[in-house]
């Protein structure tokens, strides 16, 4: 049972980024915002998080940087989107060609930085029980965290008022405003939620998965975050599932090539990218269940009758 | 509320034509404070940045090389948007179009054929076709949305060619570089103009301009693109079929990415080698909007995009800025084009005062 243990624990480390993403951006979604700029947000909070944790020593600081740097990033598509109604889908890549390129800039004295990888957790004795002691109780913090968002966002989207009416106003605008709730207001939360997330994703990859930072360390994860939206047809357990399925996916390219299977390695890095192909495809071609679950105003501009 | 935006009648005609100007300047002006942060002198940058890189020749016939590929793929996938087809995989189509075509050239690589090089144009065009068809048939058979999908086949794209270009296709005399063997010459682009790398790309990027527009203006099919992307509904009444649209504006902006990618390797570079773009496929989409989704606009926004590599580049060695500055500017561009049209479609008002004597 040993052996099994590394390759959980990559595993986790693997998925965590997706699920932190994947969660900020189905709150948007519900909502009827679609933000196509998790990428640019997952890197401008990658660069965020590494640079105070680099320049402070503090890993706190630097997931607080992050998640501040996100919301920030948000807050630009929010403006955009919802006060000024510029087209959602166009705003979202204009997001993450900035986000692309403003972190680059901003990392460019960062590269080759040495950091200490975030702390994992460590309870005498529970933490040392073979097997299950590393796996359950010997993660970082940030990995709890993205268990306890998936569970957060599950309870708070059926179980609350807020969250009901958050998803009454992705389903149709026209009617929440009728009934007076402020559409702008409730989307401009729930997409700053978006990139709080998002930007925690990033500072998963630059502070635990491979503590440095690279230039467009993401490599498409913000973009299969986003198809692990559709994956789980807007619910929050199902993303659970879908992040530790691609987490499994690009750990496969990992032990495969260490296994000493002769595949070449670019076809093993296709693998996720693949896989998010085939994903999307099954799950999209069940029309009745995307219409049943899908926000039915997502990516709609709204403005207010006068 | 500060800022109430009221709608008008009529979009403005003057705001069309004055919004990418207004976004340009306070790209500028963004730009300005971003060196001024850096402790650059923001002036010098600036002239280091748009100036310097066009002022001589050389540097003119740089920036219709650059301008080349921008204005192909921005015409192609301009039509895709238009009609609600966001094409983002450009990219990926641009890199199999070079794959294709510059696999001709590979197989043949002791031909002096005058055949050769139309024939890798065709191979090219078929490389980005082919690679934008996938998400095409995903969209119209499965309902899969194509922004995720051809975004996915660009990582895709981009990994074959290191595949071919580190295992089988590489040089046999090339010291192990990760790169093929050069192009023979019956396979290059013929340079337009004596002692710098302007080439004949650059002429069937201008004919794809009026092409465009002829498509665009004239045509049944420009006409329904244009339906389809303001009134779907309408357009569906009208029994314009959704499938077509997405079949023919993939194809056609993967077609023309795909040339375009083949033009790369067959003019500047001359071989295949990882890395082909310097994300062309992706500037094009601000390309596009730059030109307003038109072609001729995007002759424009191509040049001018075009000028922010060059200017990147210059600021690197002559002031020492990361390469990421052009990134940078790309992408405030390109928030300021989508801030600047809500002022074609809406008037700003300020103050949160209702308006007057207008009772429905």
């Amino acid at each position: 049972m040993e052996w099994f243990v590394p390759i959980i624990l990559t595993v986790i480390t693997a998925s965590t980024p997706l699920l932190l993403a994947a969660t900020g951006e189905l709150v948007a979604e519900k909502s009827g915002v679609l933000n196509l700029g998790v990428e640019g947000m997952m890197l401008v909070g990658a660069i965020a998080g590494f640079a105070a944790t680099a320049s402070s020593g503090s890993a706190i600081l630097g997931i607080l940087a992050a998640v501040v740097a996100g919301v920030l990033m948000s807050l630009i598509f929010a403006f955009l989107t919802l006060t000024l109604m510029a087209n959602q889908v166009a705003t979202g890549l204009a997001l993450t060609i900035f986000g692309v390129g403003f972190s680059a800039l901003i990392g460019s004295g960062f590269v080759g930085f040495p950091i200490q990888p975030l702390p994992g957790l460590s309870i005498p004795f529970v933490s040392g029980i073979p097997v299950i002691g590393p796996i359950v109780f010997g993660q970082d913090f940030l990995v709890y965290l993205s268990i306890a968002g998936v569970i957060g966002v599950s309870w708070f989207l059926t179980r609350t008022r807020a969250g009901l009416i958050l998803k009454a106003v992705g389903d149709s605008h026209s009617s929440a405003h009728a009934i007076g709730y402020s559409v702008i207001r409730i989307r401009y939360m729930a997409t700053l939620f978006g990139g709080a997330m998002a930007g925690l994703g990033g500072a998963y990859l630059s502070l635990a998965y491979t503590p440095m930072w690279a230039e467009n360390m993401t490599a498409g994860r913000g973009w299969i975050a986003l198809a692990l939206v559709v994956f789980a047809t807007w619910r929050p357990g199902r993303l659970l599932l879908g992040a530790y399925m691609f987490g499994c996916i690009s750990v496969l390219q990992l032990h495969a090539q260490s296994a000493g299977v002769h595949i070449p390695s670019q076809f093993m890095s296709m693998l996720p990218y693949l896989a998010t192909v085939i994903v999307l495809v099954i799950i999209s071609s069940d029309r009745a269940k995307i219409r049943l679950n899908a926000p039915a105003c997502i990516g709609q501009a709204f403005r207010p009758a006068q | 509320m500060l800022i109430r935006l009221e709608p008008r009648r009529q979009h403005s005609q003057a705001m069309v034509y004055l919004s990418p100007v207004l976004a340009i300047i306070l790209t500028l002006m963004a730009g300005m404070v971003i060196f001024s942060i850096m402790g650059k002198d923001p002036l010098r940058a600036l002239h280091t940045f748009f100036i310097l890189p066009v002022n001589n020749i050389y540097g003119i016939t740089e920036l219709f090389v650059k301008a080349t590929p921008l204005v192909i793929i921005a015409i192609g996938l301009a039509m895709g948007f238009r009609a609600n087809v966001w094409n983002i995989g450009a990219e990926g189509q641009l890199t199999m179009g070079a794959i294709f075509g510059g696999g001709l050239a590979l197989l043949f690589h002791d031909s002096t054929s005058v055949f050769l090089l139309p024939a890798m144009l065709v191979m090219g065009a078929l490389g980005g076709a082919f690679w934008a068809a996938i998400p095409a048939w995903l969209r119209t058979r499965f309902n899969a949305n194509e922004i995720l999908t051809s975004l996915m086949l660009t990582y895709v794209g981009v990994l074959v060619l290191s595949y071919l270009v580190h295992g089988p296709w590489r040089s046999p005399d090339g010291f192990n570089f990760p790169e093929s063997r050069p192009f023979p010459a019956a396979a290059l682009l013929p340079v337009i103009y004596d002692g710098t790398r302007v080439h004949l790309g650059s002429l069937i990027a201008l004919l794809a301009v009026v092409g465009g527009w002829i498509l665009l203006s004239k045509s049944v099919i420009g006409f329904q693109l244009r339906v389809v992307g303001k009134a779907p509904q309408a357009a569906r009444h009208v029994g314009f079929r959704q499938k077509r649209m997405v079949w023919f504006t993939l194809l056609l902006s993967g077609g023309l990415a795909g040339l375009a990618g083949l033009f790369e390797v067959a003019g500047p570079i001359g071989q295949l080698q990882p890395q082909i773009s310097p994300g062309y496929g992706f500037t094009a989409i601000i390309v596009a909007f730059l030109g307003r989704l038109h072609p001729v606009g995007i002759l424009f926004g191509g040049l001018i995009m075009a000028l922010t590599y060059l200017g990147g580049e210059l600021a690197q060695i002559m002031m020492g800025l990361p390469n990421a500055v052009t990134g940078l500017f790309q992408g405030i561009l390109l928030f300021f084009l989508l801030a600047c049209d809500v002022l074609t479609k809406y008037r700003v008002r300020f103050g949160s005062a209702a308006p007057k004597g207008r009772a429905a």
